[in-house]
């Protein structure tokens, strides 16, 4: 499998903020897992996530939709 | 055709009523943090914002309609300023008092990244104000208040809400205990939680 293109984009997600809401892992199941609480887990661990391309568009709805406003992109 | 703008103020006010219901309801299934209806949990917050500004746009056509209406008698600093129209003032400063909290709630909102999470929170509170007064409102003012189809309407939209408000207000809402801090997640957490699956 080509390994996908990066968008240059970074998520990042704020811990002291999120609440487990889950809706960045339904937006980004490509990224994110959820753990047995419902964190979010990216697949390398961490607390920021690189974005391929065609994923950016997911990254900014999981940022806009998060409702505690946990998630950043840069 | 004063007719036609009465009839139309009447009808997006209730159309108004029914989708600040909806957004109400839809708010507090976003705090739950559950999915419902079948909309997975980012689609209810997607929803629950839609319907407000749909909602909002009615109570503007309602607004604009009954400043044309010869007998609502409003002029444009009923809008803002409520308790002072001359036509049921109580209940018409009730619908004032709803849009000037509709427009706060509104826009801090929309601009909730840039005010903050904390006083985005506090404003969207009076969320909780805001319907019993507009259900007030249009109780009073409402030429229609008496039909018994509105009645049908409210009590059924009312019947909604407090269910809501009310399982809101209950410990089986919080979906964990939330105040626990040892839940944030650590590394070593994950480290131990994958091991733990691992020796499953
Ligand atoms: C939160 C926003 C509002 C909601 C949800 C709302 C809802 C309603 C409802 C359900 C009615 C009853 C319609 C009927 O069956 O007759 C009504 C009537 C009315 N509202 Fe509002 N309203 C809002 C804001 C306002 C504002 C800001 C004003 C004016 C300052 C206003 C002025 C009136 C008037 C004059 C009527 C009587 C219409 C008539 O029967 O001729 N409303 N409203
Ligand atoms: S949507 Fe926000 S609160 Fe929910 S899990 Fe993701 S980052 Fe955390």
């Amino acid at each position: 499998m080509s390994t996908p293109t990066r968008s240059g984009k970074v998520l990042h997600i704020d811990w002291t903020r999120c609440d487990a809401r889950g809706s960045c892992t339904e937006l980004l199941p490509e990224l994110l897992r959820s753990d047995p609480w419902g964190y979010p887990l990216p697949a390398g661990g961490g607390s920021d996530v690189a974005i391929p391309a065609h994923l950016a568009a997911a990254a900014r709805d999981a940022v806009g939709l998060c409702p505690v406003l946990a998630l950043r992109l840069s | 055709m004063n007719e036609a703008l009465w009839a139309l103020g009447r009808g997006t006010g209730v159309v108004a009523l029914v989708l600040l219901t909806v957004t109400v309801v839809l708010g507090i299934l976003t705090r739950s943090g559950r999915p419902a209806f079948g909309l997975p949990r980012f689609a209810v917050t997607l929803v629950h914002r839609n319907s407000a500004l749909i909602g909002a746009v009615f109570v503007l056509i309602h607004v604009v309609t009954l400043l044309f209406d010869p007998y609502a008698q409003l002029n444009a600093v009923d809008f803002f300023v409520p308790f002072l129209g001359s036509y049921h003032p109580f209940w018409l400063g009730l619908g004032t008092v709803g849009l000037d909290l509709l427009i706060a709630i509104l826009v801090t909102a929309l601009l909730r990244r840039w005010i903050g999470q904390r006083v985005f929170r506090v404003v969207h509170w009076a969320a909780y104000a805001l319907w019993p007064i507009a259900l007030f409102h249009s109780f009073g003012t409402g030429t229609d208040a008496g039909a018994p189809l509105f009645i049908l309407l409210a009590v059924a939209c009312s019947a909604v809400v407090v269910g809501a408000v009310i399982w809101r207000t209950t410990t089986a809402f919080q979906l964990r205990n939330r105040t626990t801090p040892d839940r944030r997640i650590e590394p070593s957490r994950i480290a131990a939680d994958q091991k733990t699956k691992e020796l499953r």
